[in-house]
């Protein structure tokens, strides 16, 4: 059966319910909080309508700057340490048998899956002095006593960079295992080694995934709201705890809305970023 | 040598992947109600509490009832659109996908906070239902990925003999592209129920200050301190995560879900 124009309102329906639902659940609660986000705050309540750009005006404070500058900080951060274990894990598994790979990607997704509370619990305990890691240490002879490693800056790296690194992994594993086998084959005749044709041949023709997955990643890493909370301090918090903080604990949503568009713009930007070079690059 | 470093490698990720679940997994089967690795003594208390501490329960029933109703929703969403953009010529209809996979690629305190603003505007803050179309359409991109792709794999010679020997739309549907699409269908929804399961920000944005789902409960509980079942209810979330993704491998082919070409190819 070809694909055929539609016509008549009874060909458009199994459209019309989906695009409502989309349309009046997406589209809407997005276009409210872009308005709650000029709406002005009522201590001690919730906010009236009103036109005022204060909530937008408090971005210029040192204390937003800070803020701001640490997300992306710490975004910038867990991208990269995310792709540079993710590139020759997924070449590894893309490489290797079919049911080795379903394995691997079972457990990817399962974590991947994992509610960010499950992954900071995980860690904190980890990382906690009575059952964490340092005993280990200690047991070895490596350390004289155990100690907590939460809250601190490595912590929420760690924690950020397990929940990203699947991420990563699931971004370039379609490109990975579509790579021609035959362009290392033919380093190898060349005489390269594994490691200079995993440098020279698949790393190049991978180029534009890789930045498009370092890009993903950073976003995926702006998201996070619950790991700076749970491993950090409050040094450590990031855009995104900070709106789930103003918005519920603060009272305060139109300055949080005003903080999700801008966010909302930032992704933009990136996902548009990500696509143009992919075009340069292809070019 | 080479083998030996990509094995090497690869056995450092495992264990940096599986190490927190292996501490959380030890810590629940603590005797007593403290934070100790190795556990002290053994013990499924901390499990039964979950069935058998009614807040617990409640908790687990609320995240199981989003999680069902929600996923289903956002299939019923997903398949008349994927089915639409599979059979017509329609390119507008393109902008309702690109809205389908919005939601999963921007960070996710924002569809949260759009939803908190939305319901608390419209006067529907804290009902439950108000959860299950976020969470619907917070996941609707899984079921629409999975059944894009399920339709791409459709060979159109297929449905092209039934219309010939005169089958209408709604006939092929049913006999031919329906059976065809089954899997598809059944891992968006598998793929939807695990992350609504496990969902925690959107979830506590819409109904959070009169409800709890299990990650809310455990969130709000690590707040005021440490008890066990925290540690047993990530073990089950763990278990039946993996478990849904184990039985959409054993009956799917999932590298092919996951972007690689399929197995026959």
């Amino acid at each position: 059966m070809r694909r055929e124009p539609a016509r008549g309102l009874l060909q458009h329906l199994p459209v019309i319910f989906p695009g409502l639902m989309l349309t009046v659940f997406f589209i809407v609660p997005f276009g409210t909080m872009v308005m709650v986000s000029f709406f002005r705050r009522q201590p001690g309540g919730f906010y009236v309508p009103d036109f005022v750009l204060a909530n937008y005006a408090r971005f210029l404070t040192p204390f937003f700057g800070n803020v701001l500058a640490f997300s992306l900080y710490l975004a910038v951060a867990v991208a990269v340490v995310s792709l540079v274990i993710a590139v020759p894990f997924t070449y590894l598994i893309a490489r290797a048998p079919r049911q080795t790979q379903v394995i691997w990607l079972v457990a990817l997704l399962s974590i991947l899956s994992l509610s960010e509370v499950i992954i900071g619990f995980a860690w904190s305990t980890l990382l906690s002095r009575t059952a964490g890691i340092t005993n280990l240490l200690v047991w070895l002879g490596l350390m004289g006593a155990p100690q907590a490693l939460v809250p601190g800056f490595s912590a929420v790296l760690t924690g950020m960079v397990y929940q990203a690194m699947p991420y990563a992994v699931l971004v370039l594993y379609p490109s990975m295992v579509r790579l021609d086998p035959t362009l290392t084959e033919a380093a190898r005749t060349l005489g390269a080694s594994p490691l200079k044709a995993f440098f020279t041949v698949v790393l190049p023709a991978l180029r534009t995934t890789l930045i498009a997955t370092l890009i993903m990643a950073f976003i995926f890493a702006l998201g996070s709201y619950l790991l700076p909370q749970i491993l950090g301090r409050p040094s450590h918090w990031t855009l995104s705890v900070l709106i789930t903080d103003q918005a519920l604990y603060q009272s305060n949503m139109p300055f949080a809305a005003a903080m999700a568009v801008f966010l909302v713009l930032v992704s933009l930007a990136l996902v548009t970023l990500t696509m143009f070079a992919g075009k340069k690059l292809e070019a | 040598m080479d083998r030996l470093f990509s094995r090497l490698y690869l056995a450092l990720v495992g264990i940096f992947l599986a190490a927190p679940i292996v501490v959380v997994t030890g810590v629940s089967f603590n005797e007593k109600q403290n934070l100790a690795f190795p556990p002290q003594g053994f013990s499924l208390h901390w499990f039964a509490e979950i069935f058998v501490n009614p807040e617990w329960f409640r908790a687990l029933i609320a995240s199981v009832l989003l999680a069902v109703t929600s996923a289903a929703l956002a299939v019923v969403i997903a398949l008349p659109l994927a089915w639409f953009l599979w059979r017509r010529i329609a390119p507008w209809a393109q902008v309702f996908q690109l809205l389908g996979v919005a939601p999963f690629t921007l960070p996710p305190v924002i569809t949260a906070l759009g939803f908190l603003t939305f319901w608390a505007t419209s006067g529907f803050y804290g009902q439950a239902w108000t959860a299950v179309i976020a969470h619907a359409i917070f996941f609707v991109t899984l079921p629409l990925v999975t059944l894009t792709l399920g339709f791409s794999s459709i060979d159109r010679s297929l449905t092209e003999a039934a219309a010939t020997m005169g089958a209408d739309d709604r006939t092929v549907f049913r006999t031919v592209v329906l059976p065809l699409i089954l899997p598809y269908v059944v891992s968006g929804y598998a793929f939807a129920f695990v992350l609504s399961l496990n969902e925690y920000i959107v979830a506590y944005m819409t109904i959070g200050f009169v409800r709890e789902t299990l990650p809310i409960k455990v969130f709000n509980a690590l707040r005021y301190g440490y008890t066990p079942t925290m540690a047993a209810v990530s073990v089950l979330f763990v278990a039946v995560t993996a478990a849904v993704f184990g039985l959409i491998a054993r009956f799917g082919d999932l590298p092919r879900l996951m972007g690689a070409l399929s197995s026959k190819d």
